[in-house]
């Protein structure tokens, strides 16, 4: 098995699951519904990825499993999605701000994808990169109006940006994956991600007159399958149905 | 035997799940047929990778050639290149605006971050005074817009490039 393919796959799925399943939990809760439509719309996109992303994974590890097998029946520390993805959707200024840090790192990721060594990779990232522009789009632009828009509008906003910011450097991680991929012309170097990145949510901050906090605490673990107490809360539900009634289908 | 021709015009006669004016033709997800020993292959690409309707479209693929006496069909799902509202046909955007629904517009993707305003006429009343109502429809694949004159909303088509 091609090990550390195998981590780096599990670990770009987990974090489209996490998300696509934390979205999913706005429908019929949306403040408006255009907005339900749409947080729901791209849950649906990132399910999708997780399909194509897992399905690879299980391939790559060769045990005859299936992507319903990885996404439903592993244990907590088995998943390797970032923290980020994980956190609470509190109100819709906080599940906006999630969705831009992520969004805003995904675009790039699945543009340097595009010239991966490994074809299924730049395929899943040639259908995912469309898809991520067009979440960006939507989430920058929701950034810009509730940071430029009323007094609340701007505080709720700039709360989210200052509780999720600690969360925001492990979507960079590198480990001894990382490098080996990269050396094998695999995946892109985390650095390159990081200064896009950074370009991004620099341009669209001043845009939306926040300000950029300045504390530097890192909250790191997904990767490595550490977690915060709100994973365990989200695999009770989304793997409820097959602990219950292993092998279920419908 | 059944040639590719044969093939390309039974598949003319297999709708989208979602949007049933539209043939899987006319929405460009037929990448290549195959004929092959025992049977045939037909290549897709899925428009949305969410897309619920695309193990129906492989499904319904597959019982409509069974239909027509061809026993062994198998559907292969390819993701690159992929997909793009441009290989939408000429005849499907038509059938799509004749139906209320206004097909792709060719807007060039300049921007990463903002949306250029795009002009998308009504497709009632072919007004090009409209506006967006929001960036997300009733599928993956549309967006919602209301004529400003008429006052009909409608879906758009978005331009996924």
């Amino acid at each position: 098995m091609d090990k550390a393919l195998f981590e780096y796959v599990l670990r770009l799925g987990d974090d489209s699951l996490i998300l696509g399943h934390r979205l999913s939990e706005w429908c019929g809760h949306g403040p408006v519904l255009e907005e339900d439509i749409a947080l729901t719309n791209i849950a649906l996109d990132l399910i999708g990825q997780t399909n194509l992303l897992l399905d690879y994974a299980a391939k790559l590890e060769n045990k005859g499993k299936t992507a319903d097998d990885l996404a439903f029946l592993r244990f907590d520390k088995e998943y390797k999605n970032v923290l980020l993805v994980e956190q609470p959707n509190g109100d819709f200024g906080m599940t906006i701000m999630r969705q831009f840090l992520f969004d805003a790192y995904r675009v790039p990721l699945f543009s340097s994808l595009l010239k991966s060594k490994d074809e299924t990779l730049a395929g899943i990232a040639e259908k995912s990169l469309k898809e991520a522009k067009y979440h960006l789009k939507h989430s920058s632009e929701w950034v810009i109006r509730l940071g430029d828009g009323t007094e609340e509008s701007h505080r709720r906003i700039q709360d989210s940006l200052d509780s999720l910011w600690r969360y925001s450097s492990e979507l960079f991680y590198a480990d001894e994956i990382d490098a080996e991929l990269i050396d094998r012309g695999v995946a892109p170097s985390q650095d390159d991600l990081r200064s896009e990145w950074q370009k991004t949510v620099n341009s669209v901050l001043l845009e939306a007159t926040l300000t950029t906090p300045s504390n530097n605490w890192k909250f790191e673990g997904g990767r490595k399958g550490l977690h915060s107490e709100h994973l365990g809360y989200i695999l009770a539900e989304l793997q409820y149905m097959q602990r219950a009634y292993p092998n279920m289908e419908w | 035997m059944v040639n590719k021709n044969d093939i390309w015009n039974y598949l003319a006669e297999v709708a989208d799940p979602e949007i049933p004016v539209l043939s899987v033709l006319d929405l460009g997800v037929i990448r290549a047929i195959e004929i092959t020993e025992d049977g045939v292959l037909v290549t897709i690409t899925p428009t949305y990778s969410g897309c619920p309707a695309m193990k129906r479209i492989e499904d319904d693929i597959i019982e409509k050639l069974q239909e027509k006496g061809i026993k062994n069909v198998k559907v292969n799902l390819v993701l690159s290149p992929a997909w793009t509202t441009d290989w939408i046909s000429e005849e499907g955007r038509n059938k799509l605006r004749e139906y209320g629904i206004a097909p792709p517009e060719n807007e060039p993707d300049k921007s990463v971050l903002f949306a250029d305003p795009v002009v998308v006429p009504c497709p009632k009343c072919g007004s090009r005074n409209t506006r967006m109502i929001s960036q997300f429809g009733s599928t993956a694949c549309k967006a919602h817009y209301q004529c400003n004159d008429c006052l009909e909303p409608y879906d758009y088509f978005k331009c996924l490039k």
